[in-house]
């Protein structure tokens, strides 16, 4: 045994790999602030994009915002969007390349917001792409303004005293007002704040993904991320901020997972 | 070929489908509504993708996804649509993907009419959209001559990777003509190599309009103008009509140009030699030829269905050797011959006092 081991420490080739860079994943560094999420979003994206065995055949859509370069990091073809207009762009791919995955990449201001109208059009289509929703509560790239998923109270610089839902609306909650159309295969929400939850967030982007293999219809999974810079708190502190102030208004859930939907 | 009457608005669809469009996005707007329709038909028959969008921005949009893919999109509109198109034309024009629009113009400015109008001449020639492009715009006369054009229109935009428009009006899209259309081509079944199909066995390719770097959008928008120049040099496309010997030069396009030609044919049965100047490519401006003729003309007369739009590009080539004179008609109105012929008089009668 003894023996073994030395053979294994003194000889690379017969190393085991327990980590490395999913293949979906281009190497080069993101442009992420410390403690976002978007990096591990990315990463599971394409951990999941690696382990379905589809990266040949996948087209990635990036948004406008902070993951505005998604498809720099993404090791697959991919396009860039107008602002909030990804989900009519990957529209446009899937009708003509029906047999290709098609995912959008979008944050909270982009699908929300201005693109209120393409997320809700292609949900109502029942289109066969996946949606990765990342959820931090502000426009992030802009510098830190009111989404309108922004929560009640919440300060930000174009809501400096708190949002007022009386004047500035309420938070809005996609995958609850996408979820009972009859084309909408899979609508939940997770969370980036513990490694549990972490865990739980791999196995729905998998079955966002999966529900589009199987062609049951739209996917879309909102994904509660950390904004330490534009929240002004730690990272750590930020997790503690999705747990305790985003997860009251914004639950963890399932909205709609049909039920032919097989891991 | 048989001579069959055709709608334009259907003819142009028709037209579209026998030059191999693999996929219409649209949303109803009248007065193309038609074109829409005849796709929501004919596309589905055909194995070939139609979609009503949830509005111009969506329909733009998803002919922008179509078109990374390396299929031959194409959406049509009218003018309050092409409007929430240029969003969408932008990125199409920096990220430099191959589509084609149909603009069948209507009166504005805002919800306007559904008169035919010529007043998106500036929204479609100096820039469909924000930055620094141009998309290859061209303005039949005809429901053949929309035939004819929309025949050639991806393989224009697929030569250049850039936006063709066809520029029709009102009129040209509701009025029946007997037309000849072109054999059904076969479908393109080849990807162009940037296209987005998945990575299957090569580097990923990106499609983006995103440069971050000073001097990386610099060197992109440099080569973009280098491709312009290029389309400037080899599309300008037009027709002259009684310009041999004219004196005097009428300089109008699309349903006015028609107009034009039966006033001038009438000045030329009262003796006064006058010619008509029609540019179909409204982008790139036929600048050479209409250049030629102004060394002949003592005057000329530049008639269009807005407030004077094209009158500027005419003016810059004319460069005041001779008088130029505009009659503008807005609204929905168009211009009788008669109403043309009086200023054509007037330039006339001006010349010969002086």
């Amino acid at each position: 045994m003894t023996t073994m081991v030395l053979e294994r420490e003194t000889s690379p080739a017969a190393w085991e790999i327990v980590y490395q860079r999913p293949a979906a994943l281009t190497d080069l560094p993101t442009h992420y602030c410390p403690g976002c999420s978007h990096g591990a979003i990315h990463r599971m994206v394409a951990e999941v994009i690696d382990e379905l065995g589809i990266r040949e055949r996948t087209i990635g859509v990036a948004p406008v915002g902070c993951a505005v370069f998604a498809y720099k990091y993404f090791n697959l073809d991919s396009c860039e969007a107008a602002h909030g207009r990804a989900p009519a762009m990957a529209t446009g791919i899937k009708r003509v390349l029906p047999d290709r995955i098609v995912f959008t990449y979008q944050g909270d201001g982009d699908l929300a917001s201005i693109g209120g109208n393409e997320i809700l059009h292609t949900a109502l289509r029942g289109e066969h792409i996946t949606v990765i929703f990342v959820n931090n509560a502000v426009y992030g790239m802009t510098g830190g303004q009111m989404a309108p998923t922004t929560l009640s109270g919440m300060k930000t610089t174009s809501s400096p005293t708190g949002r007022n839902p009386l004047t500035q609306g309420y938070p809005i909650h996609i995958p609850e007002l996408l979820a009972p159309m009859p084309g909408v295969a899979y609508a939940v929400r997770r969370s980036m704040h513990a490694v549990a939850e972490v865990r739980k967030v791999k196995k729905a982007i998998r079955l966002a993904f999966q529900a589009q293999i199987q062609g049951l219809g739209f996917s879309i999974v909102e994904i509660l991320g950390a904004c330490p810079t534009n929240w002004h708190v730690a990272p750590s502190d930020a997790l503690d901020y999705i747990r305790d102030r985003m997860i009251p208004e914004y639950p963890v859930g399932d909205f709609k997972v049909d039920e032919r939907l097989g891991d | 070929m048989a001579r069959e009457l055709w709608k334009g608005n259907e003819a142009l669809a028709e037209a579209a489908i026998r030059a191999g469009v693999d996929a219409f996005f649209g949303y109803p707007i009248t007065p193309q509504t038609e074109l829409l329709e005849y796709m929501a038909r004919r596309m589905p028959e055909l194995g070939r993708t139609f979609l009503q969008a949830e509005s111009e921005i969506g329909a733009i949009n998803m002919v922008y996804g179509a078109a990374c893919t390396g299929a031959r999109a194409m959406t049509s509109s009218s003018s309050p649509g092409i409007s929430l198109m240029q969003e969408g034309l932008s990125y199409i024009a920096g990220s430099e993907v191959p589509c084609v629009v149909v603009d069948i113009m209507r009166g504005g400015p805002g919800l306007g009419n559904i008169q035919p109008g010529q007043a998106d001449y500036f929204q479609l020639t100096r820039s469909a959209g924000h930055g620094d492009f141009h998309a290859l715009v061209l303005a039949p006369a005809t429901v053949q001559e929309a035939v004819d054009l929309m025949s050639i229109s991806f393989d224009l935009a697929f030569q250049y990777r850039t936006i063709v428009i066809v520029a029709g009006d009102g009129a040209l899209g509701q009025m029946m003509e007997p037309v000849t259309l072109p054999p059904m081509q076969p479908p393109v079944t080849t990807r162009p190599a940037w296209a987005l199909t998945g990575v299957d066995g090569r580097t990923p390719n990106i499609i983006t309009s995103l440069y971050l770097e000073a001097d990386d959008l610099a060197r992109v928008n440099l080569r973009l103008q280098a491709k312009l120049q290029a389309i400037a040099a080899a599309e300008q496309r037009w027709e002259c009509y009684q310009t041999d010997d004219a004196e005097l030069l009428v300089v109008a396009f699309g349903t006015v140009a028609r107009i034009a030609r039966s006033a001038v044919r009438a000045m030329r049965a009262t003796g006064i030699r006058v010619g008509l100047f029609r540019p179909i490519s409204l982008w790139p401006y036929p600048a050479a030829a209409l250049e030629q003729l102004v060394g002949q003309v003592k005057g000329v007369l530049v008639a269009e269905m807005n407030a004077g739009q094209m009158v500027e590009d005419v003016r810059a080539i004319v460069q005041g050797r001779v008088p130029v004179r505009f009659l503008g008609r807005t609204g929905g109105v168009i211009p009788l011959p008669d109403e043309i012929t009086d200023e054509l008089v007037h330039i006339a009668r001006v010349n010969g006092n002086r």
